[in-house]
């Protein structure tokens, strides 16, 4: 065999047998710190394969002598993260809501955190963006059942609607005029068509007119005289372009005659104090957001 | 088959201890390495006034607050593009001087060539010139060796030290950094980054060298594609120097030899350890300190400089013919080494250009999506939008957000409520930052699905300027 060696003349180095479209291969030597550099690749392979989790077993992989783990990563991520954010959420806990839009920074705080805690409580009902379906209130919006000012809205959050283990929760409750035969079916009709009217779907005709007088009977003393409602009782406002349920003579007739009863948990029992300020300012921040009222100011709008 | 020994396979480096050498080439490196290292030992420190809202520093890499400064220039994340045509310009640069002047990069002005050559010149100063080094490397390790290893090392990693230490001023304010490097206080990642810049300085300048050119580089490889029969290269002239022979047998037999007297030193003093004799080859990084050699020896044996000598391919076989050595200047202008240049001054052209036009104010909208439009109770329609206005200039601008397109809009932020709804938003963008600002936007309900408009930005002060966007007002 050795005497087949062929020597390329320029290079002084050994030529290869192997041979493609007259193109030959010269046995050049790699250099010898590159041998040293592809060992020690190999140590700090069996190194790595001691230290970190490595060999895949059945059901997982050879723990390595670190005790390092992705899950145990990400802990700790969580954990600092946690940290980072401790001080603000005290902070948040300790400033009075009404507060809060005195400190621009500690406000968008509030609103960014709350956004977060919404995705996770809150969307199930209300909505990914907070609009809403029929029957569970449009927050982007500015009608309120109960007042759209961050105390307010704090104060709905924590007890909730209709919660029958709450003292403080929100309890509105209209009766079933048609169901529980409060009202006959005729005078039902006219109050819808009354209702109608004064929310600017229909012309007044003669049924409103005998509606107006089954309304102020009936109605006027939650919704008020003139249907604007009244917060303080949750009731709503009649005459505005927005319906929880649908304004049209159908749904009217539907709400009159069953009543609706709409309910949220209360959220005191479930999430911080902090958590619920930051859900008030994020839910303050879409864009229907109230002034807080004057002290000692009565009714809604 | 067993291997005849590994020999054949892994191959030891062979030393090379270059000749210290002066001439012509010589001194253009020195004048290289002194204008390179000082560009790269400087720069961190040249000040620069932005005035009260941007860093003096007069070129800084801020990561992280995502600038880049250069002098007067000022580039943002989104007009990284100028970053990316500087590179663009750079590589086109790279292959304009290859094709011209050949591996001159390699030569004169790559890093690797710049330290290796500061790296030897310490070596000559501690152990002496080429001979004193060879007799020291074969000589047994005992307390002299060692304590001129030990020096020449610290020497070695004290330069190591303040090059991996130089890179880290480009990333923040110079003097600051400085000050928390010695003091313990600076970010982890500086000293992360010295440590990792001084050790490979280290090893790549004392004891990979050429290996790094030869083994690592990607560059050579792609030169000798690039090089063709009219790019300069070093050449021996072997048609006028074979056959060798020393002075004593040229003289004895007249006529017989040709000008290489065999003298060797054009090896002797090669970074690479090659013998440019062999030919052009991969190892060469046309350093001319060969032509620098062999000049010296030809005055001295008095035969005409040039034996060794810048020369492209064709010029060579020329000449071996009998033509006139072509001069240097000559073989530069050519159509392809014309035209690498023609597109490199054009790209630097369209982007000084477009850094001199380029608007220092910017307006972004973008609709809200969920939900795409509400309901007031007064029956109106609202939108929102996130309208983000960037001011690029480096102090703080009033600037006024209004509406074409769009009769009887309303707007308001979420700073205010609905009852300051105006045509107009009005605020303050920070120096050198962008606002954002949340726009609430209605119109009745009465009109079209969808209704295209713009927003639009002024800045209300001397300077003026504005920009606008498209946006959508969409309706049930």
């Amino acid at each position: 065999m050795a005497d087949d060696k062929r020597i390329d003349p320029a290079t002084g180095t050994e030529i290869k047998h192997h041979e493609w479209d007259g193109i030959q291969e010269l046995d050049t030597p790699l250099p010898r710190w590159w041998l040293w550099t592809f060992y020690a690749t190999i140590l700090f392979a069996i190194g790595y394969m001691i230290a970190y989790p490595a060999i895949p077993m059945i059901d997982r992989a050879t723990g390595g002598m670190l005790g390092w783990s992705s899950r145990g990563a990400l802990d700790k991520e969580l954990a600092a993260r946690e940290r980072q954010i401790a001080p603000i959420r005290r902070a948040i806990a300790e400033t009075p809501v009404t507060a809060l839009p005195g400190r621009p920074e500690l406000m968008q705080q509030a609103v960014e955190g709350g956004r977060a805690a919404f995705r996770v409580h809150c969307v199930q009902c209300h909505g990914s963006g907070a609009a809403g379906s029929r029957g569970y209130p449009n927050l982007n919006d500015d009608d309120w059942l109960w007042g759209g000012d961050l105390a307010t809205i704090e104060k709905t959050i924590t007890a909730g609607v209709r919660n029958p283990d709450h003292d403080a929760t929100r309890q509105s409750l209209m009766p079933a005029f048609g169901k529980d035969q409060l009202l006959t079916a005729a005078q039902v009709d006219d109050v819808v068509a009354h209702v109608r009217a004064i929310s600017g779907q229909d012309r007044p005709s003669a049924a409103s007119r005998r509606g107006d007088k089954v309304f102020a009977d009936n109605c006027a003393v939650c919704h008020g005289p003139a249907g604007k409602g009244n917060r303080e009782l949750g009731a709503p406002n009649l005459t505005d372009a927005i319906w929880l349920y649908g304004g049209d003579a159908g749904t009217i007739h539907e709400t009159v005659w069953n009543s609706r009863h709409g309910v949220m948990p209360r959220w005191d029992d479930k999430l911080d104090k902090a958590t619920i300020r930051m859900l008030a300012a994020y839910v303050h921040s879409l864009g229907g957001g109230e002034a807080a009222p004057p002290a000692g100011a009565g009714a809604g709008r | 088959m067993f291997m005849s020994g590994s020999a054949s396979l892994y191959e030891k480096r062979k030393g090379v201890y270059p000749k210290a050498v002066d001439g012509f080439y010589r001194r253009l490196k020195w004048a290289i390495m002194a204008v390179t290292l000082t560009i790269y030992w400087g720069t961190p420190w040249l000040r620069w006034d932005r005035g009260p809202y941007a860093p003096d520093q007069a070129v800084l890499v801020d990561l992280a607050h995502r600038r880049f400064y250069m002098f007067s220039i000022e580039i943002w994340p989104q007009e990284f593009y100028y970053v990316a045509g500087l590179l663009i310009m750079a590589g086109i640069g790279l292959f304009l001087v290859t094709s011209a002047v050949g591996r001159a990069w390699c030569g004169y002005a790559c890093p690797q060539t710049v330290w290796t050559d500061l790296y030897q010149h310490v070596e000559r100063f501690v152990d002496g010139d080429r001979n004193a080094q060879l007799r020291l490397a074969k000589a047994p390790w005992g307390a002299a060796k060692i304590a001129r290893r030990l020096f020449k090392w610290s020497v070695w990693l004290g330069i190591a030290f303040v090059t991996g230490g130089a890179w880290i001023f480009y990333f923040a304010d110079a003097p600051t950094l400085q000050r928390e490097f010695w003091s313990g206080t600076a970010a982890w990642q500086a000293y992360a980054t010295t440590f990792v810049l001084t050790a490979t300085t280290f090893v790549l300048g004392g004891f990979m060298r050429e290996q790094v050119c030869i083994y690592m580089c990607p560059w050579p490889r792609i030169q000798t594609a690039m090089l063709d029969e009219k790019s300069l290269i070093v050449t021996y002239k072997h048609w006028r120097g074979e056959t060798r022979g020393s002075l004593k047998k040229a003289q004895a037999h007249p006529g017989a030899f040709g000008d290489c007297v065999d003298c060797n030193q054009c090896v002797a003093v090669c970074p690479t350890g090659i013998d440019i004799r062999e030919g052009p080859q991969i190892g060469c990084i046309t350093c001319a300190l060969c032509i620098d050699a062999c000049d010296k020896v030809m005055a001295q044996v008095g035969r005409p400089r040039g034996l060794i000598d810048y020369c492209t391919q064709d010029d060579a076989e020329a000449e071996q013919k009998g033509a006139a050595p072509r001069p240097v200047l000559k073989t530069l202008l050519r159509p392809r080494t014309i035209a690498y240049f023609a597109v490199w001054a054009g790209i630097g052209a369209a982007m000084l250009f477009a850094l001199g036009a380029r608007e220092r104010l910017e307006i972004s909208a973008q609709q809200d999506r969920n939900p795409i439009f509400v309901r007031l109770s007064d029956g109106a329609i609202r939108n929102a939008y996130t309208v983000k206005l960037r001011n690029m200039q480096a102090r703080p601008r009033p600037m006024e957000v209004g509406l074409t397109g769009l009769p009887g809009g309303r707007m308001w932020t979420d700073a205010g409520l609905r009852e300051t709804a105006a045509t107009t938003v009005r605020t303050t963008v920070p120096a050198d930052s962008v606002a954002k600002l949340r726009i609430f936007l209605t119109l009745p309900s009465r009109g079209p699905a969808r209704q295209d408009f713009r927003f639009t930005v002024r800045a209300i002060d001397r300077e003026g300027g504005s920009a606008s966007e498209p946006a959508r007002f969409e309706r049930p």
